[in-house]
């Protein structure tokens, strides 16, 4: 075997001894075509290689883009006003006029569907970014630093893991509410602005804890490799070891707990409004639907079952992506 | 033992300590005031209000008050009720066990589900079966508890109307019988039940699979074992294991899943309390329960560690 043949790509630049033409590789032009034949991989690119090989989750990601797409711009295309009220007939099932039928209140099904769906996908998304950079900040301290400061993190992440979660939620939104509504009322007209935040901002309170174990664990494990301590002793500074040399590697886990997450975060903030006690009346969010149509069960159940059903299918998706994710961010699980 | 006993009931006191603290917290720092509203109440002068409130102790500095109420707490005097009842802590008490009932009930039901299908799904790995029982988990796992509760309602309340299987939907106190009270009892129990049993069918699933690959398996097969008796003497006895602790820490969802089941069945349990106080804005009911909930959620969790240290001698109690 000859010497080029075992040359590695980057070596490949340094020209090679013009006394020795067999080998292809130190030839420039049939590089560029071996370049061109053979696509370069990356490790993004193949990780989504094969999440693209994993059916159900590529059809939960069409579903789930779908979902966020139809509800941001679906209202402008249907047309149906979504708040007022006798518009139509009262508790009319599907039909060519209206596509999901009508409510209690004669409002359009469909239109209230599009509208509420955005909030709940705003809240679901927003709530799980804010816990997964809360837990990830929190997990990567006390995995890199270590000593008084981890025991201290790791006490407090225990202390929210055996936290009661739904009551406390409960209790918080039911106290805090009227004054923050009342101060978003004078500061941005609207009390809606500062039930949104609150709700994202309780959810992601209480939803922090599994992602910061988790990275603590993966910092832990990192740290005590040998690039980690290569570019310690080349004098790297704590915060670049940290996000430049390490998290890149615990990276896959973040991101599979951030799609399971905003699952979650959508199921409370739907079960918050399902109990009454999420947004005021009028917002037409899917839990609250399901909360205002549920005394309607008997005479008209698809009030209930629509919005119901859109809660489980996005959850649904949104849970298959993070299932894809777990698989094909992950090299070494095979199928 | 003893050490590792003393050493866990210590930590989960200071928890208890610890989560009653943020709660009287997040009371204390809610802006608003109890007594807010006798302010507008013409009959009673300012004068009348200062005196109540110096006499409730609402004046003293943040920590008295903390240590008044816990003291009181933990005698057992938790106030009274502002409108949902007359005194809190029969109210609680009196609830506490219709609540333990269900959750009981259906953390029973759960273990029988996921128990057998996740090991048959585990030892068959990728048969039909393992597929479908995967599908269904994944599916259930994604079914929030109320939109479960209202399915179920419409099917077994409203579509099976005048069939055998026709199920009361409203929780009846007043209802007489054990037949009648279990029938009321069936479908909260199964919602909660299938809802916790998901998670835990994919746990004990993946649990079995890692068992069944270790060596000592492979051992009990070579020397001519029985499938069954590999399966179910060698390999459960150490998957079931780490499944206590994934029960433990799916113990404050269950607490919250049944919340909203008392409420979607009208079940007159502790939940159901919760939500209705918070409704009637009854701040004593609310801020008990959800104390009271916490409390239980730490002793089930010293209990799961507890069992987890006893049934994995590997596990160092010191």
């Amino acid at each position: 075997m000859s010497q080029e043949a075992k040359l590695t790509p980057g070596q490949i630049s340094q020209p090679a001894p013009a006394s020795n033409r067999t080998p292809r590789l130190s030839d420039a032009n049939s590089r560029d075509e071996l370049m061109k034949a053979r696509k370069q991989r990356t490790l993004w690119g193949d990780a989504w290689m094969r999440f693209r090989k994993h059916k159900l989750a590529m059809l939960g990601l069409i579903l789930f883009v779908g979902m966020i797409l139809i509800t941001f711009i679906g209202n402008a295309l249907y047309g149906r006003p979504y708040d007022s009220v006798f518009e139509y007939d009262s508790s009319v099932g599907p039909n060519p006029d209206n596509l999901l039928g009508t409510n209690s209140l004669g409002q359009d099904l469909l239109a209230q569907i599009l509208w509420g769906g955005r909030i709940s996908l705003a809240v679901g998304i927003l709530a799980a970014t804010i816990a997964i950079l809360l837990g990830t900040a929190i997990g990567a301290i006390a995995g890199f630093f270590g000593g008084l400061t981890d025991t201290i993190l790791m006490r407090i992440t225990d202390i929210f893991l055996s936290l009661p979660q739904l009551p406390l939620l409960l209790l918080i939104t039911y106290l805090f509410s009227p004054s923050l509504q009342q101060w978003s009322s004078e500061r941005f007209g609207s009390v809606n602005v500062g039930v949104f935040l609150l709700i994202i901002i309780v959810i992601s309170a209480f939803n922090w804890m599994t992602t910061a174990r988790l990275v603590r664990a993966s910092f832990l494990a990192t740290k005590e490799r040998d690039f980690v301590e290569a570019a310690h002793s080349i004098g790297a500074k704590r915060s670049s070891l940290m996000l430049k040399h390490i998290m890149p590697n615990v990276l896959s886990p973040i991101i599979v707990a951030a799609t399971l997450a905003i699952g979650t975060a959508i199921i409370t903030e739907s079960s918050l409004s399902f109990l009454g006690l999420g947004f005021p009346p009028g917002i037409p969010t899917w839990g609250s639907m399901l909360f205002n149509a549920r005394q309607y069960l008997q005479t008209s159940p698809h009030e209930s079952l629509i919005p119901g059903f859109f809660i489980f299918l996005t959850v649904l998706s949104i849970n298959y992506v993070g299932d894809g994710l777990r698989d094909a961010l992950d090299p070494r699980r095979t199928k | 033992m003893g050490l590792f006993l003393i050493r866990r009931t210590l930590i989960s006191l200071m928890t208890i300590v610890i989560i009653s603290m943020v709660v009287f917290g997040i009371v204390k720092s809610a802006p608003g005031d109890p007594y807010g509203e006798l302010a507008t109440n013409p009959s009673i002068s300012p004068e009348r209000i200062a005196e109540l409130r110096d006499a409730l102790g609402l004046n003293d500095p943040i920590p008295q008050q903390y240590v008044k109420w816990a003291g009181q707490y933990i005698q057992g005097d938790w106030g009274d009720c502002f409108s949902t009842c007359d005194r809190v802590a029969p109210y609680i008490f009196g609830r506490i066990p219709v609540t333990l009932a269900v959750i009981g009930s259906s953390f029973i039901l759960s273990l029988l589900i996921a128990i057998p299908i996740g090991v048959i799904s585990a030892f068959r790995q990728y048969s039909l079966f393992d597929q479908f029982a995967t599908t269904f988990a994944f599916l259930g796992f994604s079914l929030p508890t109320f939109f479960t509760g209202t399915l179920l309602i419409y099917i077994f309340g409203i579509r099976l109307n005048d069939t055998p299987l026709e199920l009361p939907f409203i929780f009846d106190r007043t209802v007489e019988g054990v037949w009648a009270n279990i029938r009321q009892a069936i479908m909260p129990i199964l919602v909660l039940g299938l809802a916790s049993s998901a998670a835990l069918t994919r746990f004990v699933r993946s649990s079995m699979l890692e068992v069944l690959g270790q060596d000592y398996i492979r051992t009990a097969r070579a020397k001519g074992l029985k499938e069954q008796s590999v399966v179910i003497l060698h390999g459960m006895r150490n998957g079931m294991i780490p499944v206590v602790t994934v029960i433990a820490l799916q113990i404050p969802e269950v607490f919250g899943g049944a919340i909203i089941t008392e409420q979607i069945f009208s079940v007159p349990g502790i939940g159901n309390a919760l939500v209705s106080s918070i409704r009637a804005s009854d701040n004593p009911v609310a801020i008990s329960i959800t104390l009271m909930i916490a409390i239980l959620v730490v002793i089930f969790n010293v209990v799961a560690d507890i069992l987890y240290a006893l049934l994995d001698p590997r596990i160092k109690l010191s």
